[in-house]
């Protein structure tokens, strides 16, 4: 090789791209004139093309899934969230369950405060609602959070939520008595209630 | 692409292994690709690729969000290729003798009528030939040769893959140029 280091340093600073548009032109001046330089600078860029030719690569077709297979096993609650997921409606009705148990569960508790329908002829004493004696209540006794005693009569249904009904010996109820005591007796009887009222609302349609 | 691979490692931080099958997805074929140019045969690449990902996996916390994923995944897994360069040794030796036979060597074994590496190297593909090259070259040049001319990565991430000052890995890439070239150009 005739040709100083500097040319074939130039060459190298023209292969890695960052050569200097100066020292550029004293590279391809230079390779105009020195013939053993122009065939070394072809040599290197035959070899790039050659290496850079070679054929890519392909991973095995199952190799992401021997990876996954092979990773430490991942904590439970994420797995929980990815299945939560890629199962929005499982995930949408079990959410609605929980708001609605939520619901039914809060209004039992807002409902804890003693009240009593209103009728003429009841007496209230310290959470005692009392038919008196002799006495005829009309229409349905609903009684919340608190005793109910029937000595007279009650001309329609009684209902207790959440307290007891005592009915002496002397007193009478023509509907039917019911007591609701466990959350979900209450449940039930709510239930039922919204039951008779859809099928209610039906009647009044067909009249 | 880098703003994918953000989003996915988040999602692996936070525990979510699945997002990871996607970021193997994308770089398998590359990682497969530089242990097979780095270890030459296909089964050490397999093995070394799942090493690294693996790895990858398992120390993502350490990994700066700020850099490049694939800088990160490359460093993880030349570092893999070049200990294992380091610890390979032949597995067997031609002419050593085969256990439990009576002075019979390896080229005995070799069928008589397949032709000498010399004529071989002639009739190899030009893939081929250049493959055997690149293996031919020292650890410290192969490897940035592979990252430049097969991954096709700059100079400054190689520097970073590599760990090693800029002029460092011009000097190599300089030398393993011509080292190939000498090897190269006639074919």
């Amino acid at each position: 090789m005739k040709c100083d280091e500097e040319i074939v340093e130039l060459m190298h600073e023209y292969l890695d791209e960052e050569i200097d548009p100066e020292n550029e032109m004293i590279l391809r001046s230079h390779l105009k004139s020195c013939k053993d330089c122009e065939t070394l600078f072809n040599e290197y860029k035959r070899t790039i093309a050659v290496v850079k030719g070679t054929s890519r690569m392909q991973a095995p077709p199952n190799f992401t899934a021997k990876v996954m297979a092979s990773l430490p096993k991942e904590k439970k609650k994420v797995s929980m969230q990815r299945w939560l997921r890629n199962h929005p409606l499982i995930a949408a009705a079990s959410l609605f369950l929980i708001l609605m148990a939520g619901s039914v569960f809060s209004t039992w508790n807002q409902e804890r405060e003693f009240s009593v329908s209103k009728q003429e002829n009841l007496v209230v004493q310290n959470g005692t609602v009392i038919v008196p004696e002799g006495e005829v209540v009309k229409g349905d006794v609903i009684v919340r959070n608190g005793e109910l005693r029937i000595e007279g009569e009650v001309q329609g249904d009684v209902t207790v939520i959440n307290g007891e009904q005592y009915l002496a010996s002397a007193g009478h109820v023509t509907g039917q008595i019911e007591e609701v005591n466990e959350v979900f007796d209450w449940i039930w009887y709510h239930m039922k209630r919204v039951a008779f009222e859809v099928i209610d609302i039906f009647n009044e349609g067909e009249e | 692409m880098e703003a994918l691979i953000k989003k996915r490692i988040k999602q692996v931080l936070k525990g979510d292994q699945d997002a990871f099958a996607e970021i193997v997805e994308i770089y398998s074929n590359s990682i497969y690709q530089l242990g097979y140019r780095m270890l030459g045969n296909r089964h050490e690449a397999e093995d070394i690729a799942q090493e690294a990902f693996i790895r990858a996996y398992v120390n993502i916390k350490s990994f700066n969000q700020d850099l490049k994923f694939s800088t990160w995944l490359f460093r993880i897994a030349t570092n893999l290729c070049i200990d294992r360069m380091r610890k390979k040794k032949p597995d067997y030796y031609l002419d050593a003798e085969v256990s439990g036979t009576d002075g019979l060597t390896m080229y005995s074994q070799l069928a008589s009528n397949s032709p000498l590496p010399e004529n071989e190297l002639e009739s190899l593909e030009l893939q081929e030939s250049v493959q055997k090259e690149i293996l031919k070259l020292p650890e410290k040049y192969r490897s940035v040769i592979v990252l430049k001319y097969i991954e096709e990565l700059s100079l400054n991430e190689i520097s970073e893959i590599l760990d090693l000052p800029l002029g460092t890995v011009k000097t190599r890439i300089h030398r393993g140029r011509e080292a190939l070239r000498q090897q190269l150009r006639y074919v």
